[in-house]
């Protein structure tokens, strides 16, 4: 029993049909749960008021956003090494996936700069950074679509996505010498000393695993949408031929 | 490989105007930018920096295409693969083709467009060297882009969308080291990084270059 039988798609729809729903209850119990305890049971801060509740999607998305992009560099490493069609269109199906949780880590940290900072934007490192990390998924979904023989648009895809993770990261660093900081220092690191207390922690956590989950959910739930479509062409080819 | 960079260099000069194109379009970037934001000295002076940086990018991005294109297309490229230099090796050599007919001429009418957009006089020894230092990176980075792109019926406009963000770094530091120059501060950190840059893409890209080469054209 290893890993790599789920390279075999028979194998990977069968386990992942079974997963699937479960996966996709905890996911909605998880958010449920910390989405509610979040935004209603935790008093306000005394600094930001109610606005705080936002970090319950802003954190998350964000960490998932990174998450994504480092899941498909691993997916499509394995993809150049061994091959396996699965993890190739696993990688094609998480990058919207990422993209959408990159643009909710804009979009609600507009939404709280404006009261907050004043301003829906600022160039920020951070902020900045993460517009960068959406141009990249838009870079390497719009090569996927571009490509028409899907073995050649996973294989350059895949170096784009190994060449891109490395400029991303140069992008991070430069941008810091860049520009000074509008946006907060980690407050969710497990060595520092001052985080953020435990009337938030708790509910976030319980949002952070949601988000984990939900990515996975809808990872499984695209990449088998892909494996099916796949077989559908290879349906439609042979119909043609005979 | 000398052969093929006095080729590459020849076809660029000689057919199809890319060479002044690029030129054309950095002039034509520094004359625009005073026409739209107004001819305030002061205020061009803070941005000349970043205009002359953008400009040099944005020329650099309008003749990547050729580098591949057009040997992919004539199926020279096919020849090339089956020849006994490494496509590695072809693709620095393309990039460094490249980086002669675009770069290079960037660098040295940069000064004269910093003269129309109000340059401080500390900035343009670092305009100079900032952009010979960095142009390059800027070459062989679309080399990459241009060899991820090469199959393709409408690669251009995709291409740029490939590109740009893989120049953010580059260009970051090389505003900044003008930037600073301009204002009389120190350069060292972001002169050092920005050669880091342009020292590690001269390294690594070809080979990823080749890899979405080999992919293209198999």
């Amino acid at each position: 029993m290893s890993i790599w039988e789920y390279a075999n798609p028979k194998r990977f729809m069968q386990t992942s049909g079974l997963l699937l729903p479960w996966v996709s209850g905890l996911t909605l119990a998880c958010l449920v749960a910390g989405l509610f305890w979040g935004f209603f049971l935790t008093p306000d801060a005394d600094k930001f008021g109610s606005t705080v509740k936002i970090i319950y999607l802003h954190v998350p998305a964000a960490m998932m956003a990174i998450s994504a992009w480092a899941m498909m560099v691993v997916t499509s490493i394995i993809w150049l090494v061994r091959r396996h069609h699965v993890s190739a269109l696993s990688a094609k199906a998480a990058a919207p996936i990422g993209l959408t949780f990159t643009l909710i880590g804009l979009v609600t940290g507009a939404i709280w700069g404006q009261p907050m900072w004043g301003t829906w934007w600022a160039w920020d490192p951070r902020l900045t950074s993460f517009l960068i990390l959406a141009l990249f998924y838009l870079g390497y979904i719009a090569l996927w679509s571009a490509v028409e023989n899907p073995d050649t648009a996973a294989d350059l895809t895949s170096v784009l996505a190994i060449v891109g993770s490395v400029f991303a990261f140069l992008s991070r660093y430069a941008v810091l010498f860049w520009n000074q900081g509008l946006h907060q220092g980690a407050t969710l690191s497990l060595d520092k000393e001052e985080n953020i207390s435990d009337v938030y922690w708790l509910p976030l956590l319980l949002c952070i695993a949601g988000f984990v989950l939900l990515f996975v959910a809808l990872v499984l739930l695209r990449t088998r949408t892909e494996i099916r479509a796949r077989r559908l062409s290879a349906l439609l080819a042979r119909e043609r031929l005979a | 490989m000398i052969a093929l960079l006095v080729r590459d260099i020849r076809l660029a000069v000689r057919a199809g105007g890319g060479f002044g194109l690029g030129l054309a379009f950095f002039l034509l970037v520094a004359v625009i930018v005073p026409l739209g934001v107004g001819p305030e000295p002061a205020v061009l002076a803070r941005i000349a920096p970043g205009i002359l940086w953008v400009g040099a990018l944005l020329s650099c991005l309008l003749s990547l295409d050729r580098i591949f294109a057009l040997d992919f297309e004539d199926g020279s490229l096919d020849l090339l693969a089956t020849a006994p230099l490494p496509l590695e090796a072809i693709a620095a050599v393309k990039a460094l083709a490249h980086w002669l007919v675009t770069g290079l001429p960037l660098v040295a009418v940069s000064p004269v467009l910093a003269v129309l957009l109000n340059l401080p006089a500390g900035g343009y020894l670092w305009l100079v060297i900032s952009l010979a230092l960095g142009t390059p990176a800027l070459s062989v980075i679309g080399a990459f882009g241009a060899a991820l792109t090469v199959g393709l019926k409408r690669g251009g406009l995709l291409m740029s969308l490939l590109v740009l963000p893989l120049y953010v770094p580059t260009l970051i530091f090389g505003a900044e080291v003008v930037k600073r120059g301009a204002a009389g501060l120190a350069v060292g950190t972001p002169l050092a990084l920005l050669a880091g840059i342009t020292a590690g893409s001269l390294a690594l890209l070809p080979f990823a270059a080749a890899a979405a080469i080999r992919v293209n054209l198999r």
